[in-house]
């Protein structure tokens, strides 16, 4: 494998979920832009962290990558394979090597199967028989995942949600994968679970050269896992960069007040800069023209409305980082007065 | 908190919360004294199963009264709640004392609109007319920041957005404006930038009304933001109190200083592993014996004479500072040298 | 809603043409004579002839069917018989009688049965529903939780002779089941029909107060409803304003689809209690190999189920504002 040739290289990914509607004869209306022409690479045992809000398409993604759903237009490519619209037959052998976990550590095990047959499945389905018995691979996978093998005639219901979570990593493990899809694997539980459950990745992540696409919303999580961000706003990357680039020299105005606005752990004698968005993600229905985040954003102009900013390396980023703004921001650009709030001022 | 003779607005004493359930007792809360001042707002931090949510449904007597036995005592400005009747309980809530939930989309009734859900809190408890009743709801609106919130009014609450939602329901919890406001993890569900927009607000009507506020949430992050005090649960019990400076700089006990631990921050080292919790939260139909933590503390060997596990620490309170831990200040010191460190930069 | 109701009547009415051509299809595919039938034990072939055609059975099956169909736009003529104004279903050569008119003629027995019951088993159910779930986990909500499950494995064919024999042959307390018209002697309605009442809601009321209590105890542990109590307001204000409003679609839902069904004939009612409805209708056809009777019967109570489910859909939409109809 060359390093030219990325693991997994997404191009102008896209799906318009339709609408219904219509009288007397139902058709197709409208559609929901869940995702519109999305670029990224995941290179060889990287992590790629989405992040963005509700609505903006991250997850989408993540069902499109591992084909539980169907683009309608881009390409997806997977060691050079074109596996857009790759039929059931052909995606067989590269489904072992893509795979997902999931947020819900409840809902997504059978509850009426037990632990060893949910994490023996994948080999079942897939015909796999490694040596010395699906049995013995599934102890060792939950030796990995810090549970105990003797667990293995347990049912779901007899775990707790952080060991539950556990064990969707092992089933994701089970045909030694080469990407593994999280899709907010770890929003779902209590705080003190969650650096364990992320442990646990980082430890596959290195131990095996996994690579991943991380999919949450927490920006301190994401930062701490993926080598790499990108930001989605309203079904497009606004912004991708390596983790320094991204939240140490943000450029794009969404990137920055996504940043400001996560509330930290810390007291500071001085308050971090605060950018307030006004307002709601718009429908994705109708997103705005031009650049969709114009209507939430501080600086935009005529030209915001009109022109769709491409994402290219603007002046002053670094090679690889990517921003979609007609104005990107400096780390000297201080935000509109009416939108920053100095919390201690009223005070 | 200055003067320590004027008494509190909202006093909790020894309350205890026992729910009788097929599997035996669950010890919701166990023994949890706090008191709380007018204007201020008080942080509970703590996870899934600390009893944070049952207090609060407890102090608001929305706890099931056939299967729920609750000891101590509550009082509200003087007033004991505990064991007053129904019919009292009703006239304070909503009225001197409201709460807004984490998932207003549940938490709004489905069928009715939004002004007659914030209405109805308002005429119970003033008696007024309809078209009082209404003309309240739009003005609680545009003071919640509701666009046109005339049009809005008749609205049901599945046609706003997460954050409108959750604004509506601010409004409907402070049309009376309530001396007492419990937020019950209200940030929860919503997304950062909203969050940030919902938490100003809080702060803007805190600032108008003087209100006091109890705030849940499982995010240090956002009692670093929001609170005054705080007070960290665990297993049905508070093991640390004191102001927010206090707590978020400087914990005293291993499972506040475990979870400051356990969080990636947005400017920390990235390539080490975080520091977890080890284990799982307690069963409170079975809790350890002595410290709840003990199972899950990394410094209960250190303390002499097993004492972690046979005996229960006592929360001692001093000047609102305080924690239930046997680790003497001179090990705490020793210990939890790391987070000192990582918190220097 | 216009919108909605357009639609789904257009839908109905697919429906209905799709179910009538398969029923059509299927009964006249089975190897049978009605016209040997028909023809009497000395029959001739030309006598044989002529009753297939006056009975339309000499043509292909599409034509047959062509002709049923047209027959209840326009009407029909038969030979021999005469003319069956639209809406015709057909004509019966067993009874010699319209389809529509014996239908019309059936009809009050099976919709005074189907009415007079669900107001019965609508108060007592829901009645006793709403008192378990007030009082759940107490004595009264574990008497009619049981009661419930043992009424609802009851049979009409058990429970009806039962309770024939107790109140009427017996004890004469209640009347022999007969149907009066309304029209005629509303007392002798009512009491000719009390009997067969009871006895099929005592079945339907265990459903419905099952459905009831476990809706009324979902919703009553709703988020919503905790906000209400905590708005200040007092248990029997939240019970009627939020947690009845929920568990109400439910069942308004189910209740729409089962007045359908009883619409259509309650077979084993009717014949418990020995009343000429639809279902005794639908039975005799079936025996007598009347097909053109059985196809209007069976057109009349599927059109009864297509249009109780587009009510239900509607009265679901006013209920809940959630629900859009499009």
């Amino acid at each position: 494998m060359s390093n030219t040739s990325p693991l997994l290289d997404v191009s102008g990914l896209t799906k318009h979920f339709p609408i219904k509607g219509g009288f007397p004869i139902r058709r197709t209306v409208g559609a929901v832009q869940a995702v519109d022409g999305l670029d990224f690479q995941v290179a060889e045992g990287e992590s790629l962290g989405l992040v963005g809000e509700s609505g903006c398409g991250k997850s989408t993604t993540g069902r499109l990558i591992t084909r539980l759903l169907e683009p309608t237009a881009g390409k997806i490519s997977y060691r050079g394979q074109d596996i857009t619209h790759a039929s059931r037959k052909q995606l067989a052998p590269i489904r072992s090597e893509i795979q997902m976990i999931f947020q819900d550590p409840y809902a997504s095990l059978n509850p009426r199967h037990t632990v060893g047959k949910i994490i023996s499945g994948p080999m079942e389905i897939n015909d796999i028989n490694p040596e010395g018995g699906r049995e013995k691979r599934v102890r060792e996978l939950l030796e990995i995942v810090g549970l105990n093998p003797e667990h293995y005639n347990r049912f779901p219901h007899e775990f707790s949600g952080g060991q539950r979570q556990r064990i969707g990593v092992a089933r994701a493990l089970a045909l030694e994968p080469k990407l593994i899809v999280a899709d907010e694997p770890v929003s779902a539980l209590d705080v003190s679970i969650q650096a364990q459950v992320v442990n646990l990745l980082q430890q596959v992540q290195k131990d095996l050269g996994i690579a991943f696409v991380f999919i949450a919303h927490d920006l301190a999580i994401v930062r701490h896992f993926s080598q790499r961000v990108a930001v989605m706003y309203l079904g497009k990357i606004v912004e991708i960069a390596d983790r320094e680039d991204l939240y140490g020299n943000p450029r794009h105005p969404y990137t920055r007040a996504l940043l400001s606005a996560v509330p930290e752990a810390t007291v500071d004698e001085t308050p971090r800069e605060r950018i307030r968005l006004v307002g709601d993600v718009p429908s994705p229905i109708s997103p705005p023209s031009g650049c969709r985040f114009r209507t939430r954003c501080w600086k935009a102009t005529e030209k915001c409305a009109s022109e769709a900013p491409p994402l290219v390396q603007v002046e002053g980023n670094k090679p690889g980082h990517l921003t979609a703004c007609h104005y990107p921001e400096t780390q000297e650009t201080v935000p509109a007065p009416r939108l920053s709030k100095d919390p201690e001022a009223a005070a | 908190m200055t003067s320590t003779d004027q008494q509190p607005f909202l006093s909790v004493k020894d309350l205890k919360v026992h729910f009788s359930t097929e599997d035996g007792i669950v010890k919701a809360v166990d023994g949890l004294s706090f008191d709380l001042a007018r204007g201020r707002t008080l942080g509970i931090v703590g996870e899934s199963g600390s009893g944070k949510s049952v207090t609060n449904l407890t102090i608001l007597g929305l706890h099931n009264p056939d299967s729920t036995k609750v000891e101590g005592s509550i009082e509200l400005d003087g007033e004991e709640l505990n064991g007053a009747p129904e019919k009292t309980l009703e006239k304070l809530r909503g009225n001197k004392m409201a709460m807004i939930f984490q998932d207003a989309l549940a938490s709004l009734s489905p069928y009715h609109t939004i002004g007659k859900q914030i209405g109805e809190t308002y005429r119970k408890h003033t008696g007024a007319s309809k078209q009082e009743a209404r003309a309240r709801a739009i003005e609680m609106l545009r003071r919640v920041g509701i666009p046109q919130p005339d049009v809005r009014v008749d609205d049901y609450p599945h046609q706003f957005s997460g954050g409108m939602r959750q604004r509506a329901m601010i409004a409907m919890a402070l049309v009376c404006d309530p001396q007492l406001l419990i937020a019950d993890e209200p940030t929860t569900a919503l997304d950062v930038t909203v969050q940030a927009q919902i938490m100003d607000l809080l702060k803007d009507l805190q600032q108008e009304f003087g209100t006091s506020i109890i705030f849940i949430t499982h995010d240090l992050g956002v009692i670093a933001d929001i609170a005054d005090d705080v007070l960290v649960m665990y297993g049905g019990r508070c093991v640390e109190r004191g102001s927010k400076e206090e707590v978020l700089r400087a914990p005293q006990h291993p499972y506040t200083w475990g979870l400051l631990g356990s969080m990636p921050s947005l400017d920390g080292p990235v390539d080490v592993p975080l520091n977890p919790i080890p284990g799982s939260p307690p069963s409170l139909l079975n809790p350890p014996s002595g410290c709840r933590f003990h199972p899950r503390c990394a410094f209960a060997e250190k303390v002499d004479g097993n004492r972690c596990a046979t005996e229960s620490p006592v929360l001692e309170i001093t000047d609102g500072r305080g924690n239930a831990c046997h680790l003497t200040d001179e090990q705490r010191r020793e210990f939890f040298s790391d987070l000192a460190g990582s918190q220097a930069h | 809603m216009l919108r909605f109701l357009v639609r789904r009547f257009l839908g109905a009415a697919i429906t209905l043409l799709i179910i009538s051509a398969v029923t059509f299809m299927l009964f006249y595919a089975v190897p049978h004579d009605p016209a040997r039938m028909a023809c009497g034990k000395v029959c001739t072939p030309d006598t044989l002839e002529l009753i297939r055609r006056n009975m339309g059975i000499d043509e292909s099956l599409p034509l047959q069917y062509w002709h049923w169909l047209s027959g209840i736009f326009v009407g029909r003529d038969y030979t021999g018989i005469g003319r069956c104004d639209a809406p015709c279903l057909g004509y019966s050569f067993v009874n010699h009688e319209s389809v529509l008119a014996t239908v019309q003629d059936r009809f009050p027995t099976t919709a005074s049965l189907a009415l007079g019951s669900s107001v019965v088993f609508l108060i007592f159910g829901i009645g006793a529903g709403m008192l378990a779930a007030v009082k759940q986990g107490k004595a009264v909500d574990k008497i009619a939780s049981s009661a419930s499950l043992i009424a609802s494995s009851m049979q009409i064919y058990f429970v009806g002779p039962v309770a024939l024999y107790l109140l009427v042959y017996t004890t004469h307390i209640l009347d022999q089941p007969s149907y009066t018209p309304f029209t005629e002697n509303p007392a002798a309605w009512f009491s000719g029909l009390l009997v067969p009442w009871l006895v099929l809601a005592l079945i339907w009321t265990a459903n419905y107060t099952r459905m009831t209590r476990s809706q009324l105890v979902e919703t009553l542990s709703e988020d919503y409803v905790r906000t209400a109590r905590a708005k200040g307001l007092s248990r029997r204000t939240v019970f009627f304003r939020f947690a009845w409003r929920g568990a109400m679609g439910p069942i308004v839902t189910i209740f729409g689809i089962d007045m359908g069904v009883l619409l259509g004939g309650a077979m084993i009612t009717e014949k418990t209690f020995s009343l000429q409805g639809l279902g005794m209708l639908a039975v005799k056809s079936v025996i007598n190999n009347d097909l053109p009777m059985l196809l209007g019967v069976m057109i009349v109570t599927a059109a009864f189920v297509v249009f109780a489910n587009i009510i239900v859909d509607a009265v679901y939409a006013l209920i809940d504002p959630r629900i859009r109809l499009a």
